[in-house]
C-alpha cells in the first residue's frame, strides 16, 4: 500500500539557500499564489532588492525576523500530478539540532543542500547524521550554487564522491545527488542547458518518482488503543464495545488472533468498523475501530499485537535521547514518558554517552545532558511501556520526555538490547 | 470493502487520529464551528472519527451578527440534522455598542466580536481544548502552528513556548488555566478541502457555488452588497457572477469572479487558482497580521 504523499525534511546551513529552492519549488509547481509571490516582490524592493526573493515566500514569523532567528519547523504543501509533497523545513541554525530531529521524525526522505562552492561543511554531515537516526532512508544530495562554480563537472563530482562516502557509512541509504542553481533554477523543475554533461533527473523528478516505500506496512501488527468505544444502546448498536486507534504496523483481518499488551490476554478480531462500512482488513496508518471476541478489560495505551511476534513489554530500556529543553536533564528526575498513546512515569538513571555530532564520537563518562545533545541513556518507567526497537518500528519505538511544567524536553528512540 | 489509499485517505486517517486524541486527552473539549467548507470537513471526519457513537463534543459558534444570513440558515439547519450540540456565543456588549468595521478597523472589530468573544465563551463554560479548522497552508504565520497548540491563561500564543511534535505524538498536558488550540486539518491545502468535499458529498452553504449577486468593489475586493451594508460614497452595487473562496463576516469578506456552480466545477477551479484564497479576507490585510491575532488569542 504505497502512499501518494511524500513527507521530506530539508536541511543546509544558514546561507546554502534552503530558502530560495523551497520558494523556486513553490513557486514552480503553482505551491504560492500570484498574490503571495506579489508580496515578496514587494517585499523584497522596500529592502532595495530587485525582483522576486524566492526565499522572502518562506520567511517565517514577524518575531523570528526581529530576533534574526529561526524559531522553528515551518510545514509547506505543493502538489503535481504525481504526488502530494509535504515539507517539513527545519532551520539551518547551529543551535537547532532540536528542529531537525523533529522535522526528521514524520519523514521518509531527507533533502540536503550543499554549496558547491564552500563544499561540505560540518553541518552538512551533522544534519545527514541526524536525518539517518531518526530512520531516513532516503537522502536526495543537492549540489547548490552550481552557478557559482561556473558550473564545473569536476566540483560536483568532487562534493558528490566524499559526500556519498560519509553518508554510506551510515549505512543501508540510499543516495541520489543532482547539481542544481535554486537562484537561477538549473535542474530543479526546469532542466539546464548550462550542465549538459549531467543527464540525471532534476530535483522535482526524483522527489516524484523515489519510492519511499511504506516500512510500516510490512511490519508486524501494533495496534495501540486510543479509546473505548462504548455508544449508548441503538437499534444497529446494543451492548457495543469498540477499540478506537490507528494502525501503527502492520495489518490485521477479521478472524486475526490477536494478544492484548501489556496484561497477554489473547483474543481475535470479530470486526473492523469504519462508517463507511465494515473492513475485512485494516492496514498501517488506517483510523479504524476494532471489536473484539472476547470481553477483556482493555483501555487506553493497550497495545493489540500480532500473536507471534508481539512487541516487547519492558520496564528498563537504553535510549538515544536528543535533549531539546534548555533546562537540562536531571540523572534519576521524575519525568512523564509519553509513547504511543500511553503516559508512564520515567526516571533516567544514566547517560552511557554523548555524541559527539560533529565528529560522530561517542564521549563518555558525561554527568549531563544540554540543549541540543545527543547521547544514550538508561530509562525505568514505573508501568510497562509496550514498544519495538526504533531501529525496527519508528510509531512504537519513539518516545517523548515530558517535565513537570509540561514542557517537552527530550525526544527519544528506543534501543534494541 | 477497501478503497484505494490515496492521498485523501491519508489525510483523513491522521485527522480522525488527531480528533481521538483529543477526546482522549482532555475533560471538556468543544469543536469551533465557523460554518465555512473547513468546519464541514471537520465536522464529517469528527462524525467518522467516533462512529457509532455520538460527537463527544458540542459545536460553539462565535457569532459576530455579521455572518451572512445563508450562513446562518445553514448552520441551524445542518446541526440539527446531524443532531449536534450547538452553543452559540456572542459578544452582546460590543454588538450593542456597534460595533463595526468601518467604525473601529477591522482589528479593533475582530478583536472584540471575535477574539474576546471567543476567549469569553471558552472561559463561561470551562472548555479545556478548542478544535478548529485552520490550516498550515493557509498564511505564512501558520506554517509553523503546531496541531497540538497551546494557549496560555490570557488565551494567548506564544511561539517561544510551543512543543516540539515528533511522530504521532501530540502532548495535552496543561495547567490551570491554559487551554489548546487542537488543528485536525493541519496537513489538507484548500486543493484538499475541496476534492474530499467532492468525494465525500459534503453539504456546504450555498455561497460557495457562483450566482449572479450584488457585490461592490472596494479595494480591489468584491464585498457583498446585503441589507447590513454600509455603502461609502460613489459605491454602486452591480450585478456579477461571483462566489466565495472563504467564509467570514458579510462587511469583510470578498466574493471572486466565478463561473462555478457544482462542487466539481468549484474542485477544478481551486487546481487552477493563481491567487491564495485568504487574499479575500480583509482581516489578512493592514498592519494587524494574521500573527498579531494569533498572539492575541484568534484563530
Amino acid at each position: 500500500m504505497s502512499s501518494n504523499v511524500l513527507r521530506f525534511t530539508t536541511a543546509g546551513n544558514v546561507d546554502d539557500g534552503k530558502s530560495t529552492l523551497i520558494g523556486r519549488l513553490l513557486v514552480e509547481t503553482q505551491g504560492a499564489f500570484e498574490d503571495q509571490i506579489e508580496g515578496a516582490k514587494r517585499e523584497n524592493e522596500r529592502r532595495g532588492g530587485k525582483g522576486i526573493d524566492f526565499s522572502l515566500l518562506t520567511d517565517g514569523l514577524r518575531a523570528e525576523r526581529e530576533q534574526g532567528i529561526t524559531i522553528d519547523v515551518a510545514y509547506r504543501y505543493f502538489a503535481t500530478p504525481r504526488r502530494k509533497f509535504i515539507i517539513a523545513d527545519a532551520p539551518g541554525h547551529e543551535q537547532y539540532t532540536r528542529n531537525l530531529v523533529t522535522s526528521a521524525s514524520n519523514s521518509d526522505l531527507a533533502v540536503i543542500l550543499i554549496d558547491a562552492l564552500n563544499g561540505i561543511m560540518t553541518q552538512s554531515r551533522r544534519h545527514a547524521f541526524i536525518a539517518h537516526l531518526l530512520g531516513i532512508r532516503h537522502f536526495i544530495v543537492a549540489i547548490n550554487k552550481m552557478d557559482l562554480v561556473d558550473y564545473r563537472r569536476e566540483r560536483y563530482e568532487e562534493i558528490r564522491r566524499d559526500f556519498t562516502n560519509f553518508i554510506d557509512r551510515l549505512g543501508g541509504a540510499a543516495i541520489y545527488c543532482v547539481p542544481i542553481s535554486a537562484l537561477e533554477g538549473d535542474h530543479v523543475t526546469e532542466p539546464s542547458t548550462r550542465m549538459a554533461w549531467y543527464t540525471g533527473p532534476r530535483l522535482l523528478d526524483l522527489l516524484e518518482t523515489i519510492e519511499v516505500d511504506d516500512q510500516q506496512h510490512k511490519l508486524h501488527f501494533r495496534f495501540p488503543i486510543q479509546l473505548v468505544s462504548r455508544p449508548p444502546a441503538s437499534p444497529d448498536f446494543h451492548d457495543f464495545r469498540g477499540y478506537m486507534g490507528r494502525v501503527a504496523s502492520g495489518s490485521i483481518r477479521v478472524g486475526d488472533h490477536v494478544v492484548v499488551l501489556p496484561s497477554r490476554a489473547r483474543t481475535s478480531v470479530t470486526g473492523i468498523l469504519t462508517k463507511d462500512g465494515p473492513l475485512q482488513e485494516a492496514f498501517a496508518r488506517q483510523s479504524v475501530t476494532l471489536t473484539l471476541a472476547d470481553d477483556l478489560d482493555i483501555s487506553r495505551g493497550d497495545v493489540l499485537s500480532c500473536e507471534p511476534q508481539p512487541a516487547q513489554v519492558r520496564t528498563e530500556f537504553k535510549a538515544t535521547l536528543c535533549w531539546m529543553s534548555e533546562r537540562k536533564l536531571h540523572l534519576n528526575h521524575r519525568y512523564a514518558l509519553r509513547h504511543t498513546t500511553k503516559t508512564v512515569r520515567a526516571i533516567i538513571n544514566e547517560i552511557d554517552y554523548r555524541l559527539n555530532v560533529n565528529t560522530l564520537e561517542r564521549e563518555s563518562p558525561v554527568l549531563e545532558l544540554q540543549t541540543n545533545d545527543i547521547g544514550q541513556v538508561r530509562i525505568k518507567t514505573l508501568q510497562p511501556v509496550v514498544c519495538d526497537p526504533y531501529s525496527v518500528n519508528r510509531q512504537t519505538g519513539g518516545f517523548i520526555i515530558v517535565d513537570e511544567n509540561n514542557d517537552t524536553v527530550a525526544a527519544g528512540m528506543i534501543e534494541e538490547n | 470493502m477497501n478503497q484505494p489509499w490515496t492521498q485523501l485517505r491519508e489525510l483523513e486517517s491522521e485527522s480522525i487520529y488527531i480528533l481521538r486524541e483529543t477526546v482522549a486527552q482532555f475533560r471538556n473539549p468543544v469543536l469551533l464551528y465557523s460554518i465555512g467548507k473547513d468546519s464541514s470537513v471537520l465536522v464529517h471526519l469528527a462524525r467518522k472519527a467516533f462512529y457509532p457513537g455520538p460527537l463527544p463534543f458540542p459545536f460553539l459558534h462565535v457569532d459576530t451578527g455579521y455572518k451572512f444570513k445563508e450562513m446562518i440558515e445553514f448552520r441551524d439547519r445542518f446541526t440539527k440534522e446531524i443532531g449536534a450540540r450547538l452553543i452559540v456565543h456572542r459578544n452582546e456588549d460590543a454588538i450593542a455598542a456597534g460595533a463595526h468595521p468601518l467604525k473601529l478597523g477591522v482589528a479593533r472589530c475582530c478583536g472584540q466580536l471575535k477574539t474576546a468573544a471567543l476567549l469569553h465563551a471558552l472561559d463561561k463554560y470551562q472548555f479545556d481544548a478548542a478544535i478548529g479548522g485552520a490550516r498550515r497552508e493557509e498564511e505564512r504565520s501558520r506554517a509553523k502552528e503546531r496541531v497540538f497548540s497551546l494557549r496560555d491563561a490570557f488565551g494567548q500564543w506564544d511561539p517561544r513556548r510551543q512543543r516540539p511534535e515528533l511522530w504521532s505524538l501530540y502532548s495535552g498536558a496543561i495547567t490551570e488555566g491554559e487551554t489548546m488550540r487542537v488543528f485536525p486539518l493541519s496537513n489538507w491545502t484548500e486543493r484538499d478541502i475541496w476534492q474530499y468535499i467532492v468525494q465525500e458529498n459534503i453539504p456546504v452553504v450555498p455561497l460557495y457555488y457562483a450566482k449572479e449577486r450584488l457585490v461592490v468593489r472596494r479595494n480591489g475586493t468584491l464585498i457583498p452588497a446585503d441589507d447590513s451594508m454600509h455603502l461609502k460614497d460613489g459605491e454602486v452595487p452591480e450585478k456579477m457572477w461571483v462566489r466565495f473562496r472563504t467564509l467570514g463576516c458579510a462587511p469583510c469578506t470578498g466574493a471572486v469572479a466565478s463561473c462555478a456552480a457544482t462542487l466539481e466545477e468549484i474542485a477544478e477551479e481551486t487546481v487552477l487558482a493563481k491567487i491564495s484564497e485568504r487574499s479575500t479576507r480583509i482581516i489578512d490585510h493592514g498592519a494587524n497580521t494574521m500573527e498579531d491575532k494569533k498572539r492575541e488569542g484568534y484563530f
